[in-house]
């Protein structure tokens, strides 16, 4: 049993940054725009959070910077998507190599320094549950949040105003300015939410994941968190599902080599991608019900005839 | 207040202007940069920009360099205008170089003039068939492209580091993890004496004339012109998805496994676990970079090519760290995708007309 | 999509190339360097920030500029893919007046060999290959002697006697050290093992992080890597668990945990290789060094007793004396056959191509 309890914790580790970055990217596609920049915007998230925690000894402060930092990228992107009107794939991408390479640039000072990590949450008595007691109340802030984020984003799309203007404008930009709504602003703010979120996940990584600085650290995880939106169908409720199964198996297969199965490592690594890709196709048999939940108007870019 | 206002047609004079304002802004951007980096703002443009331009090695390498991204950046375009998602270019290039790379090693001992056709054959079956699993999900099980064809990107990669750590290991190689070296009948002529440049270029251009030639002069391919313009007006003349599906991901999947075994055939000359740099990612902003038309995407393509090489010059010549080619190359790309603007709207100064104050 | 006609993808076309005329009149013609008696360059896998791999190249290069001063220059390029892209840059490098290239891994040994061919006044050092030419060196470093080291520290530091390894690519130069690593926890502890996960990478924090959890997880109080990053080893210390640095002292990032490192120094074969080209005594040579010439250095020991760093002291100086060899016979592989025979030791070539775990090691190596 207590292996299990270990195994699910590193599970949530594998899984929350995944979780924030594909949160904030599902509300930045609801809106109709598609930023392939999550992998520089977490980048960036990741170098500002650690070099502001170490500045200020704060990992929380760190933690704000790097949500900050995410934001900005995005607002860079909104400018140029939505007040440019430049195409949204291209620029996506252009802004990963940015990010990348800014992040170096600005974390050149910081490799090889330590910081203090943000501290796991240990509740006393609580905590002592055996198995679910380090799960359910034993974990670092963030996860807490990732789990809050994620249900105040579900609750916003469905049931408010504010999930209904998003999800029009993100449906049919025309009929949504035709009844008055701003287009470009709504989507500047589901921009700018996702690259906070998506910094915000940069910083999980360099403060609590592993806390450190280290060019590239993000190795790909922007791109899983957008196939995430994907696997969910545009439904929040299912990242859930897609983050925990994707990290679950990737723990999952480094516990079996330890366990000295004989398999390729090549192989085994191969697991959590196929495995996402059977849990899709299992998944995805409704056509109707997913053309519901996708934004028809993604990747378009939108100008007022008037 | 500042306002866009669409033009009626897409400029001329801001098609010739718009590329040249985006490229003033760069180098002023760029001069910034590196003289605050304090490094030499004219001779690190200089070094970025004209020397790769200006020697037949540079040249040449523009070619190497750029035909994995034309010939991918074609296939991409024609799916994007589809509306086909294949964003696993990078997976269909991996598998068309093992594909074609494992004929090559199979038949070591053969001095063929069909080694070579075969192994181009290979190398585009191998990519097609890695993109028809997404194809076919989607059709058969509505299962998003995007998602599959990035997850099977991974799937490859591993599959060829695999390969090349055991079956397709060099017996002679010390158990290291690359094949052995392709024969001469197995590696791409090259143009150029001396230089690296092959035939690769030659296909890749093939591939643009014959993509401008489908889309002007073919049903389907104007049939996929009007579905970019208007998805909409396309969906009520009925094409037929799953159709347009299987060709745009075949299409794309080819290219990029065609593209794939070219690499190794003409510039890597083996197959060993790193033998693309993601062309199959970068040439998605190639597509777009082109306007997703073939000329554009040739274009496009060597452009982004130079920003690479021009990089790494910067570094040999300036000692300019690689960190910053990144920032510039992306600044780069925000200016020329802003700039695009201009071909299409005015910007107008002012009240709306029509609005009285 | 907006429509757009062939004309003006033409006319965008002009306007690039009128575009980087004008670039060409803003920038002036770069100046000719200043003359040097010789100009180094390196060709870097990762990052020179990888603090790492390529971080412990970057130093050696350092020292070069540090020994050499202004009769030396030195020129790096970072973050060279092992495809195609290391021809072009082994050429440019060897085309601008570069007399000495060190090219750092293991991946550039093709492109070396072929640039070679074309440029035999330039001398070429090639890390951990084994092709060879008149103008080709190749160099690689011992480190397995200090994990034979750090194996015995291992096996005198843990309870459960199993060490957690967190490996990167199943490569003779990993299995290797693996082995050693074996090899000398069992020259204490004939009952100890070794786990192994293959992370598939050479650097991936997070992923690393997570393998040395799954070793932990399955009863790991020794924690040890072939990976570059330092994240097996802070996440050792989250645990209480002791660990060993990799490439780098890593002491800064678990004070209580690290336990020693095997450092790879580069500097003083860069300083003499620079040298022998700069006194024309420069010849094509293979070189294998481990702890006796120093490319292998035991950081300091920390947070062990002092006997058994003193015994790590001992096996340090034994091996650099010879008189302890890391594969020294009996060896028996994990199917029970003998690979050396008591009294024997390994020889450099089975060395060079081991694709084989010895008998102690926990799982299986696939081929």
């Amino acid at each position: 049993m207590e292996s299990l309890t270990l195994i699910t914790l590193s599970v949530i580790t594998a899984a929350t940054p995944l979780l924030f970055a594909a949160t904030g990217e599902l509300v930045t596609e609801k809106s109709g725009v598609l930023n392939l920049g999550v992998e520089g915007m977490m980048i960036m998230g990741a170098v500002t959070g650690f070099g502001v925690g170490v500045i200020t000894g704060n990992p929380f402060v760190g933690v704000l910077a790097g949500t900050a930092a995410g934001a900005a990228m995005a607002g860079l992107f909104a400018f140029l998507t939505l007040g440019l009107l430049a195409n949204q794939v291209a620029t996506g991408l252009a802004l990963t190599i940015f990010g990348i390479g800014l992040s170096a640039l600005v974390g050149k000072g910081f490799v090889g320094v330590t910081v203090n990590a943000m501290q796991r949450i240990e509740i006393p008595i609580l905590t002592d549950i055996p198995v679910l007691g380090p799960i359910l109340f034993g974990q670092d802030p963030l996860v807490y949040f990732s789990f809050i984020l994620l249900g105040a984003t579900a609750f916003v799309i469905r049931k408010t105003r504010v999930g209904l203007i998003l999800r029009a404008v993100g449906d049919n930009h025309d009929a949504a300015h035709a009844i008055g709504y701003s287009v470009v602003l709504v989507r500047s703010l589901a921009v700018l939410f996702g690259g906070a979120c998506c910094g915000l996940a940069g910083a999980y990584l360099s403060l609590v994941y592993t806390p450190l600085w280290a060019e590239n650290m993000t190795a790909g995880r922007g791109w899983i968190a957008l196939a995430l939106v994907v696997f969910a169908t545009w439904r929040p409720g299912r990242l859930i599902l897609g983050a925990y199964l994707f990290g679950g198996i990737t723990i999952l297969q480094l516990h079996a080599q330890g366990a000295g199965w004989g398999v390729p490592s090549q192989i085994m690594s191969m697991l959590p991608y196929i495995a996402t890709i059977v849990v899709l196709v299992v998944i995805s048999g409704d056509k109707a019900k997913i053309r519901l939940n996708a934004p028809a108007a993604l990747g378009k870019i939108f100008h007022p005839a008037r | 207040m500042i306002r866009l206002q669409t033009r009626g047609e897409a400029s001329r004079v801001m098609a010739l202007t718009a590329p040249l304002i985006a490229v003033t802004l760069t180098v002023v951007t760029g001069a910034i940069l590196f003289e605050a980096l304090g490094k030499p703002a004219g001779p690190t443009l200089h070094a970025y920009f004209i020397q790769p331009l200006s020697t037949r090695f540079g040249l040449s390498e523009l070619l190497v360099k750029a035909t994995p991204l034309v010939l991918i950046g074609i296939g991409l375009s024609i799916g994007f205008r589809a509306n086909v998602w294949n964003i696993g270019a990078e997976g269909q290039l991996t598998l068309g170089a093992i594909t074609g790379g494992a004929l090559a090693l199979a038949f070591y001992e053969v001095d063929s003039p069909l080694l070579l056709p075969g192994m181009l054959i290979a190398g585009t079956l191998g990519g097609m068939a890695w993109a028809a699993i997404p194809a076919y999900l989607r059709i058969r099980f509505n299962a998003n492209e995007i998602l599959v064809s990035l997850m099977l990107t991974y799937v490859a990669g591993l599959f060829l580091s695999y390969l090349v750590s055991g079956p397709l290991r060099d017996p002679d190689g010390f158990n290291f993890p690359e094949s052995r070296l392709f024969h001469d009948a197995a590696t791409l002529p090259t143009l150029m004496q001396g230089l690296r440049a092959h035939w690769g270029a030659v296909i890749a251009l093939f591939a643009v004339i014959a993509a401008w030639v489908f889309l002007s002069r073919t049903i389907l391919g104007f049939q996929l012109k009007v579905l970019g313009d208007a998805p909409r007006a396309a969906s009520f003349a009925g094409y037929r998805e799953p159709r347009l599906v299987w060709f745009s991901l075949l299409l794309g999947g080819g290219l990029a496994g065609l593209a794939g075994v070219i690499e190794v055939s003409g510039a890597v000359g083996q197959l060993n676990p790193s033998i693309s740099p993601g062309y199959g990612f970068t040439a998605i902003i190639v597509a777009f970079l082109g306007r997703l038309h073939p000329l554009g995407v040739l274009i496009g393509g060597l452009m982004m090519a130079l920003t690479y090489i021009g990089g790494e010059n910067a570094q040999i010549a300036i000692g300019l760290p690689v960190s910053v080619t990144g920032v510039f190359q992306g600044v780069l790309l925000f200016y020329v995708l802003a700039c695009d603007l201009l071909i299409h709207y005015r910007i107008k100064i002012g009240r709306p007309v029509g609005v009285k104050a | 999509m907006q429509n757009f006609t062939r004309r003006h993808t033409m006319l965008s076309l002009a306007g690039l190339a009128a575009g980087a005329a004008m670039t060409a009149a803003l920038t002036a013609a770069p100046q000719t360097a200043l003359a040097q008696d010789l100009k180094v360059g390196f060709v870097y896998v990762g990052p020179v920030s990888d603090h790492g791999w390529t971080f412990r190249h970057d130093e050696g290069r350092k020292a070069i500029e540090e020994k050499f001063g202004d009769r030396v220059s030195t020129t790096f390029v970072e973050s060279v893919d092992e495809g195609a892209d290391a021809e072009r840059v082994i050429t440019q490098l060897a085309s601008t007046g570069h007399g000495l290239i060190f090219t750092t891994s293991f991946g550039y040994m093709n492109p070396t060999v072929k640039v070679a061919s074309q440029f035999p006044d330039v001398k070429f050092e090639h890390a951990t290959g084994y092709k060879r030419a008149d103008n080709v060196s190749t160099y690689s470093g011992r480190f397995y002697e200090g994990r034979y080291v750090i194996g015995q520290i291992a096996a005198k530091m843990s309870e459960t006697g199993v060490a957690g390894y967190v490996a990167s690519f199943p490569i003779p130069e990993v299995v290797r050290g693996i082995n050693s690593f074996l090899l000398g926890m069992r020259s204490v502890n004939p009952e100890a093992t070794v786990k192994v996960v293959w992370v598939n990478s050479w650097y991936d924090p997070g992923k690393e992080a997570d393998a040395a959890k799954a070793l932990m997880d399955q009863g790991a109080d020794i924690i040890t890597q072939h990976t570059d990053s330092p994240a097996p080893l802070q996440t050792a210390a989250e645990r209480g668990v002791l660990g060993f640095g990799q490439a780098s002292d890593m002491i800064q990032f678990a004070p209580e945990t690290q336990m020693t490192a095997i450092i790879d120094d580069w500097g003083p074969y860069y300083v003499a290789r620079t040298q022998a080209v700069l006194d024309g005594t420069w010849e094509s040579s293979d070189t294998w060094d481990g702890l006796a010439p120093g490319m292998a250095v035991m950081a300091p020991y920390t947070n062990i007793p002092d006997d058994v760093a003193a015994m790590a002291a001992q096996t340090v100086a034994d091996i650099k004396s010879g008189a302890v060899h890391p594969f020294q016979g009996p060896i028996t592989d994990q199917a029970g056959n003998v690979v050396v025979e008591e009294g024997a030791v390994l020889d450099d070539g089975a060395l060079l191509t081991m694709d084989y775990y010895v008998e102690g090691v926990d799982g299986v190596l696939p081929n």
